[in-house]
């Protein structure tokens, strides 16, 4: 640089400096450009790819859809549980001016409770303000109509539909079908254990109970899914591609809904279980368990108020059907007559003679028989005719436990039943070992005698009741109770649950002969006890009452139904079946602390036989 | 000679420079189309914007009316009124953004700081130019402090990219007088020394917040580091070829945020690539080369540091802001210079090129 300046400007000079920096500027605006441009080049050319991929999560979103439940029908093809659109009246925030107005005017047009108002708040503080949030749910129609004609009044809300379950009959059908409700915490849990979560992606409700509990994978279907595209706020934008969801399967039950309403109206309020089935595949015509309720109340969520209404000491929510455990009492004879002409106890002609009661030599103890006086000469026949228990108090004895229990067993007492809900206990079967392990005794020969009777410690299910007897009816063939017989996706149907179970093979089949034989004169002969209630049947019956006592009558004193309170009162039971000579049904009705069940059974085959004339009985039987 | 004279003369009587000319053309066409793809093709939108550009052209060519002679003349005036208005901002001014840049005027709203980009080169230019090049210590530090005065109040506002801006157009004036290497030297060392204790004692968390984020904004991507990372998302899924006009999915779904004002530089690279930022940055180059050009064949002291300050200056815009939105640098509000919406800033750049015209077409040596 110049030290001494001179006084005239030279231009020249100055000139030439302003040139230098000029161009020294220049390059480092070059030299500056350079980085930036290389900085780009990273960014554009070296790292496109994942800038590309992050570019896309931002803007793709997969949001899955839920398919459509499959519908249940029962035999005849009545729709049981079917989806049906719920509307519920919802706001997007975000397109509301003033939401505490509009709520104060909506509330003029449709009743809005405190806490629908207050869980919307709620609900709407921890969502994004364009998504629409429930304020209502399930308006009826006179509020839907209400909405859509003031509808403009409202920017922001709308009514949207969705489908929920409905069953159409209500607490007729609740015990068998279950019913959906809430996808819980608990139950996703156990869907991502069982890598099962994706596909309930989009889906509300799962089966809790019943059928749809058991049926849930077939019912469910397969979740479809859409690609959108949306913007930064997470609207959508436009659909770039979509998979439809795959509906679930049909099922058609075996059940017929005409039998459940006969054995509802049946049972009116009274406490008892009625199961029907077939005899010829094991389906279950009638599952009805009484006290009921209506499984809708459970789909949209139960009120704290209406379900501790069914915690009532009638127990609607048990499913006495296959839950119920009730001494088998009378129903047993013929089975242990079977056992009994099987191991040579007694055979065909053997008599006996009742006194009223039955005593084991050096116990004072008198096993009382229900006639006082006692049946005088008793047979096989007479024995079960006249549900004789000194026969059969006599015939255990001689058994012992050992064989009874083993016998039982092979007609499914103790053991599940095998039905599709899963709703189901084993009840108790007594052995030597099962008293061991649970009250830590030896069985004593005593123990054994009210056994025989279908009594003690023996409990069974209705469905067992049923089962048993079904085996018996077909001399030994085994089909196990079931309730689906089809699952139906669109034009593809698969049979199910036709298997049977090894037979009971006697080794001498005419031993079915005499209990069978015993059973129809239960029905066909004037001292038969279940003679009157199907007096005039067009129709040729067979069956067999038990009675359970549930307080023990101290020695010496008798039974008075009115002295006792209503729930000390014996349970009643009675298993039957129809035509005798082909059976196509089976019937066991229970009844808890009450009487009839003869009667109600008598109801449910003349409805059954009323649709299904026997001398027009079809062929294809289903 | 005289027919020769004659050619030019159509471009030279109207005070225009034919090649800045076409070349500013050329940027405001590409300002359209990548604002009407930014504005979400928003008519409203765009008939402001091409409003602002008229108004723009307007004044460059009002600017170019004006001779190096007036505009020496006009300085000083010009930075009085600027400073008073200045002081006038922090005491009655209006605020927008929690920023104080605004005078009310009643008819309009007005930003004094545009003002002084003008007239802070101008009068750093005219004061330094007085003299003989290279300046004197004493002269230096006197354009010094007429550079830092309104730099300093615009900080207050705060505004730190303008204050970045005036401040470099004052000292871009200083760097071209010749201030000597030593010095320039000297005075980085010291910025760099005093920057370890100011990064301890002189900040606070916040700012040292601000600072992390900007050198890693992964570490908070929903925060102050959102911006950047759906910045560079957008240049960077832009490719080579660009994923075509319109079709930017970071612009077009919001992603990006300020995509008209700073951020459209982003927008660019998305939808343009590589190839579209190539032809920016060469246009920009040509700009400033032109720009330098007639710095370098201007008639006097004044108009050669003014022209030159003002073509630098206009670098500034783009290194800032591109750095800025591609990672480079913090965020600072910066626009990009002709391409970002908003219309003071167009118009003060334009006014610029106005008087880097007047200066070009400067008849006054030639007729000598």
């Amino acid at each position: 640089m110049l030290k001494h300046r001179p006084t005239i400007r030279d231009h020249s000079a100055e000139a030439n400096l302003f040139a230098r920096r000029a161009f020294v500027g220049f390059v480092f605006v070059l030299g500056l450009v350079a980085v930036l441009l290389s900085n780009i080049y990273t960014i554009q050319v070296q790292d496109h790819q994942d800038y590309q991929t992050r570019s896309n999560d931002n803007r793709i979103k997969v949001i899955p859809i839920a398919p459509n439940r499959g519908l249940i029908y029962d035999r005849n093809g009545v729709l049981l549980a079917e989806n049906k659109p719920v509307y519920n009246l919802e706001v997007i925030p975000e397109e509301v001016d003033d939401l505490d107005e509009s709520l104060d005017q909506i509330s003029k047009i449709i009743a809005i409770t405190e806490q629908d108002k207050q869980d919307f708040l709620k609900d709407i503080k921890h969502t994004r303000r364009f998504k629409s949030q429930v304020l209502k749910a399930r308006l009826d129609e006179t509020e839907v109509a209400k909405f859509s004609v003031n509808q403009h009044k409202f920017p922001g809300f709308s009514i949207e539909a969705r489908l929920a379950r409905y069953y159409s009959f209500g607490d007729t059908l609740t015990h068998a079908l279950g019913y959906v409700a809430k996808l819980n915490r608990k139950e996703l849990n156990q869907l991502e254990q069982e890598d099962r979560a994706t596909n309930y992606r989009a889906t509300h409700d799962i089966g809790k109970l019943g059928l749809e509990k058991y049926y849930e994978e077939t019912l469910h279907g397969k979740v479809g899914s859409q690609r959108v595209e949306v913007n930064n706020r997470g609207r959508v934008i436009r659909t770039l591609s979509m998979i439809p969801p795959q509906p679930g399967s049909d099922l058609v039950l075996t059940l017929d809904v005409g039998l459940q309403q006969i054995a509802q109206h049946a049972l009116k309020d009274m406490r008892g279980a009625v199961v029907v089935m077939d005899a010829k595949d094991g389906g279950v015509l009638a599952l009805y368990s009484n006290p009921s309720y209506d499984p809708n109340l459970f789909v949209h969520g139960i009120s704290s108020k209406n379900y501790k209404a069914l915690l009532n000491q009638d127990r609607p929510l048990i499913n006495r059907t296959t839950q119920g455990r009730y001494a088998p009492a009378s129903t047993v004879k013929p089975l242990m007559a079977v056992l009994a002409l099987e191991e040579n106890i007694v055979n065909e002609t053997t008599t006996m003679w009742d006194p009223g009661f039955f005593e084991i030599r050096n116990v004072e103890h008198k096993w009382r028989d229900w006639k006082r006086w006692g049946h005088g000469h008793v047979d096989v026949y007479k024995a079960i005719e006249e549900s004789c228990d000194t026969y059969f108090y006599d015939a255990a004895y001689r058994l012992g436990i050992t064989k009874i229990s083993d016998f039982m067993a092979r007609f499914g007492y103790g053991d599940l039943s095998g039905i599709d809900i899963h709703e189901e206990t084993t009840a108790i079967l007594p052995s030597k070992e099962w008293k061991e392990d649970r009250f830590k005794e030896s069985w004593w020969p005593g123990d054994t005698i009210s056994v025989g009777i279908g009594q003690g410690y023996w409990t069974a299910t209705p469905i067992q009741i049923a089962n048993a007897t079904n085996i018996l009816v077909n001399r030994g063939i085994n089909h196990p109770p079931h309730l689906v017989q089809v699952i139906k996706k669109d034009n593809d149907i698969t049979q199910i649950n036709n298997e049977e179970k090894p037979p009971v093979i006697l080794e001498d089949p005419r031993h079915w002969q005499v209990s069978l034989d015993a059973m129809h004169n239960t029905v066909q002969k004037i001292s038969g006890t279940a003679h009157n209630a199907f007096k005039g049947t067009n129709y040729d019956s067979a069956g067999k009452t038990g009675t359970a006592q549930i307080v023990s009558i101290a020695q010496g004193e008798r039974y008075d139904a009115d002295s006792l309170k209503e729930r000390q009162r014996d349970n009643t039971i009675y298993v039957g079946f129809a035509p005798y000579s082909d059976p196509k049904i089976v019937v066991s009705v229970v009844l808890e602390n009450n009487h009839g069940g003869i009667q109600i059974a008598r109801q449910l085959m003349d409805y059954y036989f009323a649709a299904n004339p026997v001398n027009l009985a079809r062929n294809d039987t289903p | 000679m005289t027919a020769l004279h004659d050619k030019r003369s159509i471009w030279m009587r109207m005070h225009l420079d034919l090649p800045l000319l076409i070349a500013l053309l050329i940027m405001m066409a590409g300002s359209i189309m990548v604002v009407y793809s930014a504005s979400g093709q928003e008519s409203s939108m765009m008939i402001r914007h091409m409003t602002r550009m008229g108004g723009a052209i307007v004044a460059m060519i009002v600017l170019a009316q004006f001779s190096p002679a007036t505009l020496k003349r006009l300085a000083i005036p010009l930075y009085c009124i600027g400073l008073l208005m200045l002081v006038g901002v922090l005491l009655f001014g209006v605020s927008s953004k929690g920023a104080q840049r605004w005078l009310d005027l009643g008819i309009t709203r007005f930003q004094p700081a545009e003002l002084m980009k003008l007239a802070v080169p101008m009068t750093v230019a005219w004061y330094i130019g007085r003299n003989h090049l290279p300046p004197r210590p004493m002269h230096l530090i006197i354009g010094f402090m007429i550079v830092m005065l309104p730099t300093l109040l615009i900080k207050e506002q705060p505004d730190l990219g303008t204050a970045i801006l005036i401040a470099s157009s004052g000292i871009f004036v200083l760097f071209l007088s010749g201030l000597s290497w030593r010095l320039i030297g000297f005075l980085s060392s010291m910025v760099t020394l005093a920057a370890w204790p100011f990064w301890h004692y002189g900040m606070h968390d916040y700012q040292k917040q601000r600072v992390l984020t900007f050198l890693d904004p992964e570490s908070d991507p929903l925060g102050s580091g959102y911006h950047i990372i759906q910045s560079k998302i957008a240049i960077g899924s832009g490719g080579v070829e660009g994923k075509g006009w319109l079709q930017g999915t970071q612009s077009q779904l919001e992603f990006l945020p300020e995509r008209h004002t700073d951020f459209i530089f982003s927008v660019l690279s998305e939808e343009f690539g590589l190839f579209g930022v190539c032809v920016l940055l060469s246009l920009y180059l040509f700009i400033i080369g032109r720009g330098l050009y007639i710095a370098v064949n201007a008639q006097d002291a004044f108009g050669k540091l003014l022209a030159g300050a003002l073509t630098l200056t206009f670098f500034v815009y783009v290194f800032v802001n591109i750095g800025m939105v591609s990672g480079l640098l913090p965020v600072v509000g910066v626009p990009l210079p002709l391409i970002s919406y908003g219309g003071t800033s167009m118009v003060t750049l334009m006014a610029g090129f106005g008087i880097i015209m007047s200066i070009a077409t400067d008849k006054r040596m030639l007729l000598k």
